[in-house]
């Protein structure tokens, strides 16, 4: 008896299990001309591509997004009204043509003939909804301090009134913007993903529209959310409503998120992948050689820098001088060969060369120059009273992840070898780090810029107050904040320049940063693929890729 | 037994109470914020982010909020993935663990049981040395290893498997199997052990006394005595599956819950921390409680015993 009850419930269990097991993969449905192992179907007329991101997309509304895996999506299912080219550069997106007043103060767009994915048209008005949606206090827009350019906005967002914001849809054809000062960057921003439009109806209709693929996330790009696995897959298709369909050559782009940079190198290696390398997935270190010597390894310069940041506020990190040897103490060429391996460039600025106006050597000081380090350290030990570089000890603070490790071990040895001075690592996890660094806990620390727009200002506008909270170093000058404001309201772009290059030469005599190495993009394609290439801001329209 | 269960679903309670209770207030005391990010937020939008998450409240209204929320199961949207609820990331995770967790158990108990009972007939002979060194490799081979290794010779070198995703069975054999493998071991060593002992026991020297054999007395007999202690080991196996697969899922990109779960705290998503912390409890608990029930059913000389002494 007892045995027959056992049997029973045995099978009850496997039966049950059974049934669960196929619940699992209740999603898959063979919709796609994708083979079991993921290789593409040779046979299918359909050209596909095959991408990875390392996470679920946080948001997938632009007025929400603030991180580029999320961006990387964004850009291509939606369209603004310009779209920055391979080199960065705007180029007429849903704005057919635009006209800029002499002051450069106003924009007036004017629009193409272009509809939303559920049939509607694009009208100047959609634009001024999306973006003073994101200005909307209510609304929690992370990123929306970027139209701080346009007047009124800033104001708006910190609780004033909407009235007063310089976006106005003429007609439906027509947008004009005004700026509160000449912004020669403005049409870069026109194509940021904070600046994409969306369609009021839908919002109205339904607050949580961008949760999900299907019928309310409309857009306006070259590519349609068509399906969206959360944490595992999206499928883009593309848009034949979109007003240039005619000029899209991929048909259909598989999105698989993949948290591993060795699984994605394998997936690449074994042809389930087409591409691996920013905004997607990155290159993992570890087979960053094989792919150097087969030569399919691509390097490009981005716009972003690696940079140590001064806390100021502490007693040895105040004194310049310091501040200025543990910089130049650091040989950075070793450090990119030997660890970081990704042909970086050593950074001795605080604006990177893929800036445009800003490619040349600023010669702000030499990389690896043990004399003028030793100097600057004598004479700010002299400043602070200390007798032996032995008494100066500092503390290195990094966000975890072997790299930044890495990298921290290599500059503790530099500065002790070299100046002598002892020095110790400070691991924490990224939420704890930022909030360190943020209240001022940490001596020097890790940080990372990379540009929303390519123009000199997003580097350096950070620094101008200790008030910002991006500057984090407690650092402010009033020549360099003086620099600053009048590059803003200056309407000539050559003396613009001017001013910025001399206040990032302000910034490279006091040093609140030590610029460590501009970043480069890492990347490998597969065979047949073109224009599958970031621009210096990291972006990849895929409307713009090619497949044989 | 009606007594004994109510009694236990009381503990069951109890320890949902203390598990919620020290998850709350440790996931307040460690530091940084959920809203962290490298581009500073205005500090109006910060606070107005504290707001509508209610994390401006003193911590007994918040305190008070979230034991309201986890009695209701509501654990509100995810901090970190906008428009996303945690019931919606667990409703659609869970069912991926739970098969992949399903699967690497009747792996690791199908196989472990076999290779114990191998083990223990031939007893210090050479399918018992192989069986032992296979079980203790099987133990300290940690499955993150053997899933690298796996990824790279199975599916990428033989292409016998696919190498990383969830689109269907084949998907899930290489991630159960790294999963199951340790499991595997600890459960054919425990096996081996029970059924040595139950081979020198007066039943089954008479059972064979009379002739019959040696896979019948297997079969008839000792296994079903052997396998008890496996059953008591079925509570931490299936702890061990649920959650700890979850560096195996991030290897083969499998959306399973466990990436939730663990990522959720270095996010410092707080709601969806304190989501899947109360319903892995729950998972837990129960298991471990089936897992007493079942004990009873297979020996029935173990009794259930309630309230009396």
């Amino acid at each position: 008896m007892i045995k027959n009850k056992k049997f029973l419930l045995l099978t009850v269990l496997a039966v049950f299990s059974l049934v669960l097991a196929a619940c699992g993969f209740g999603g898959d449905k063979s919709d796609n001309s994708s083979s079991s192992d993921g290789k593409k179907d040779s046979g299918s007329k359909t050209k596909e591509l095959n991408l990875a991101i390392p996470s679920e997309p946080p948001s997938l509304h632009p007025g929400l997004a603030e991180d580029t895996t999320s961006s990387a999506i964004l850009i291509n299912v939606f369209e603004g009204l310009t779209v920055s080219d391979a080199d960065g550069k705007p180029t007429p997106g849903i704005a057919e043509d635009w006209e800029i007043s002499d002051d450069k103060k106003t924009y007036t767009f004017k629009l193409r003939d272009a509809k939303w994915s559920n049939g509607d048209p694009v009208v100047a008005g959609d634009f001024e909804y999306a973006w003073k949606w994101a200005l909307n206090p209510e609304n929690l827009s992370a990123y929306a301090s970027i139209f701080y350019p346009i007047k009124g906005a800033k104001d708006y967002h910190n609780g004033g009134s909407a009235d007063g914001v310089g976006i106005k849809a003429e007609d439906d054809k027509t947008l004009v913007v005004t700026l509160e000062n000449p912004t020669p960057y403005f049409l870069e921003l026109t194509g940021f993903k904070t600046y994409l439009p969306i369609n009021p109806k839908v919002t109205e209709a339904n607050e949580e529209w961008y949760a999900d693929a299907g019928e309310n996330y409309v857009t306006n790009g070259p590519y349609k959310l068509s399906e969206w696995k959360h944490s595992d897959s999206i499928v883009l298709t593309k848009n034949e409503d979109y007003w240039d369909a005619a000029n899209v050559d991929v048909d259909t782009v598989n999105i698989a998120m993949i948290e591993k940079e060795p699984t994605v190198a394998t997936n690449f290696k074994s042809g389930s992948l087409d591409y691996i390398g920013k905004p997607f997935q990155t290159v993992d270190l570890n087979v960053i050689d094989e792919f150097k010597k087969d030569g399919s390894l691509k390097i490009k310069d981005e716009a972003s820098i690696y940079w140590y940041k001064f806390n100021t506020k502490d007693k040895i990190m105040s004194n310049a001088n310091i501040r200025k040897a543990l910089t130049l103490a650091i040989d950075r060429q070793t450090l990119i060969d030997n660890v970081t391996k990704g042909e970086q460039k050593p950074a001795t600025g605080m604006v990177p060369p893929a800036i445009p106006s800003f490619t040349e050597d600023r010669g702000y000081f030499k990389d690896n120059d043990v004399d003028g380090a030793k100097a600057a350290l004598e004479a700010g030990m002299k400043e602070l009273g200390i007798k032996d570089p032995k008494d100066i000890k500092v503390n290195i603070s990094y966000n975890t992840s072997e790299g930044h490790a890495a990298i921290a071990q290599y500059i503790q040895e530099e500065w002790s070898k070299k100046l002598g001075i002892s020095s110790e690592l400070d691991n924490s996890e990224w939420q704890v780090y930022i909030d360190k660094l943020k209240t001022g806990d940490y001596q020097i620390g890790r940080m990372g810029w990379v540009a929303d727009y390519l123009d000199a200002y997003t580097f350096l506008e950070m620094f101008d107050t200790a008030k910002n909270g991006n500057n984090q170093t407690g650092w402010e000058n009033a020549q360099y904040k003086e620099l600053l404001d009048k590059a803003v309201a200056e309407v000539d772009e050559a003396k613009r320049l001017e001013y910025l290059k001399q206040a990032e030469a302000i910034g490279m005599t006091e040093f609140p940063v030590a610029p460590i190495y501009y970043y480069t993009n890492l990347s490998v394609v597969k065979d047949g693929i073109e224009n599958l290439n970031p621009n210096p801001t990291g972006d990849i329209h895929l409307k713009d890729v090619k497949m044989k | 037994m009606i007594k004994y269960i109510l009694k236990r679903l009381m503990y069951i309670l109890l320890a949902l109470f203390v598990i919620v209770t020290a998850t709350f207030f440790l996931l307040r005391l460690a530091p940084g914020n959920p809203f962290a990010s490298e581009r500073n937020f205005p500090p109006q939008i910060e606070e107005k982010l504290n707001e509508t998450y209610g994390l401006n409240n003193p911590w007994y209204i918040q305190y008070k909020d979230y034991l309201i929320d986890a009695a209701t199961f509501n654990f509100g949207e995810s901090m970190k993935y906008k428009a996303r609820s945690t019931n919606d990331m667990i409703a659609e995770g869970f069912p991926v663990s739970l098969t992949l967790g399903i699967e690497a158990m009747l792996l690791a108990i199908g196989f472990g049981v076999l290779i114990g009972v191998v083990a223990a007939l031939y007893h210090n002979r050479w399918p018992d040395y192989l069986a032992t060194t296979f079980a203790v490799l099987g133990i300290s081979v940690p499955s993150f290893i053997l899933a690298g290794l796996m990824q790279y010779f199975l599916a990428y070198k033989l292409e016998l498997f696919p190498i990383s995703g969830w689109k269907g069975f084949s998907y899930s054999i290489l991630p159960a199997l790294a999963i199951a493998f340790s499991h595997m071991g600890f459960i054919a060593k425990l096996t081996r052990s029970s059924m040595l002992e139950q081979n020198n026991s007066d039943y089954v020297k008479m059972a064979r006394a009379k002739g019959i054999g040696k896979w019948t007395v297997v079969f008839r007999h000792t296994l079903r005595n052997a396998l008890l202690p496996v059953i008591t080991y079925l509570g931490p196996l299936t702890a061990g599956v649920v959650t700890g697969s979850f560096i195996v899922e991030q290897i083969f990109a499998v959306p399973g819950l466990g990436k939730h779960f663990v990522q959720s705290i270095t996010n410092r998503d707080y709601t969806v921390v304190m989501g899947t912390t109360v319903f892995y409890a729950i998972i837990l608990l129960f298991a471990v409680f089936i897992v007493d029930i079942l004990y009873s059913v297979i020996d029935p000389r173990i009794k259930l015993k309630g309230a009396k002494k």
